[in-house]
């Protein structure tokens, strides 16, 4: 597991249903490229997040592939309708294998 | 109004003016519902030299603002996290973490507007707290000086006064360090012979090459920088700008960069902290 990886997201609390909310959500990751090379000469090898999902109760709302030239701490900002209350889920999915998830949950107003 | 007296002192002083160029000079810095001072009368000390002072938050561009209204959007906040992470971690042969001592981080509140102060006879910075909390208290190796750790806890600790009025105290046992620095506030120094002054107090608002030059405050330090895109320390700012002038910068953590941190601080008296700011 890549060092100092946390995940951050904002959703608003509430919204009615039908509405569109703004979803925002960053990962605090180093995205090494694997083009760069260390103090020794040898290419450092890539460690990036390739695939970034958001789910709505299950169904998938965004499904994102991410390539090697992404900045660190990669940040997605995005729209979604709410049919009903409910919790979305989101998770990122490391080079290693690793997946880091979270969970925020939106009540109807 | 106001504003007509900085452009014109800008005339005066240049021949050509920018002004407070870019952003709308009216914007209001909210941030999570709190409506933060960016400008206000300057502090006694400085009124013959300004009228006003402004946080540099003023000088930069709308894009650069707009990152500063939502703690979200704010990239500080990752390094505030991890802080926040490390606030909790026990280090040491005392077994203790931050935590241990000060149960909530929130204890801190207020601490930040009185930085840098004056203990035992010395200055005393944020970071000195810090690396004597871990030397003496948790028995840990103390951080380096404009380490990333250090100033994410500072700006941690700084964080928790956003809002609040700079208070620094300048006068008693701090006179004579407030004095030493302001002596090398208005000193020329390097091959560019130039003072703090001459670009902070008398061309702020203009712009020297594709710089737009701020009153250069520090109440939102430790800051975001766009250009390095992490979190920079007092210090570590100081250090450049006297690089910048090429002269022979005093070593980050020195008593002489103590001072002047203590008198530029005050400097800034009014202004609210806006730690962790965005600047570029």
């Amino acid at each position: 597991m890549a060092k100092g990886v946390k995940p951050r997201v904002k959703v608003p609390k509430k919204a009615a249903a039908g509405d569109v909310i703004t979803i925002k959500a960053l990962i605090s990751h180093k995205m090494e490229s694997g083009q760069r090379k260390g103090k020794d000469g040898n290419l450092i090898p890539r460690s990036i997040i390739n695939r970034f999902t958001c789910a709505f109760n299950g169904e998938n709302v965004i499904d994102v592939q991410l390539e090697p030239a992404i900045s660190t701490n990669p940040y997605f900002q995005f729209e979604a309708i709410v049919p009903e209350a409910g919790e979305f889920q989101f998770a990122w999915h490391d080079d290693d294998g690793s997946v880091y998830e979270t969970k925020k949950k939106i009540k109807m107003a | 109004m106001k504003k007509r007296a900085v452009f014109f002192r800008a005339l005066l002083v240049s021949g050509f003016a920018v002004g407070m160029a870019g952003a709308d000079e009216n914007a209001q810095l909210v941030i999570e519902g709190e409506t933060l001072v960016t400008k206000a009368a300057a502090p006694a000390h400085l009124q013959d030299n300004l009228d006003e002072i402004y946080s540099g938050w003023v000088f930069r561009s709308n894009e650069t603002q707009a990152l500063q209204l939502d703690d979200f959007d704010n990239p500080a906040f990752v390094f505030i996290d991890a802080a926040m992470d490390q606030y909790q971690q026990v280090e040491g042969s005392a077994d203790k973490s931050c935590q241990s001592c000060h149960e909530d981080v929130e204890e801190f509140k207020g601490l930040r507007t009185q930085m840098p102060r004056i203990v035992d006879g010395k200055v005393q910075t944020m970071e000195d707290q810090i690396n004597k909390c871990r030397t003496e208290q948790m028995g840990a190796e103390a951080w380096k000086y404009t380490g990333s750790d250090m100033t994410a806890m500072s700006a941690l600790i700084g964080f928790q006064s956003r809002g609040m009025a700079m208070n620094i105290k300048i006068d008693g046992e701090a006179k004579p360090f407030w004095e030493k620095g302001k002596e090398i506030y208005y000193t020329r120094h390097g091959q560019l012979d130039m003072a703090c002054s001459n670009c902070h107090e008398d061309n702020y608002g203009n712009n020297i090459r594709a710089d737009h030059l701020s009153q250069g405050q520090l109440n939102g330090f430790p800051t975001y920088r766009l250009k390095n895109a992490k979190l920079n320390a007092v210090h570590s700012r100081l250090f450049g700008c006297i690089r910048d002038v090429r002269a022979e910068p005093y070593k980050v953590g020195s008593d002489e960069l103590k001072a002047l941190e203590l008198y530029v601080s005050s400097r800034a008296n009014g202004l609210s902290v806006e730690t962790p700011s965005v600047r570029n």
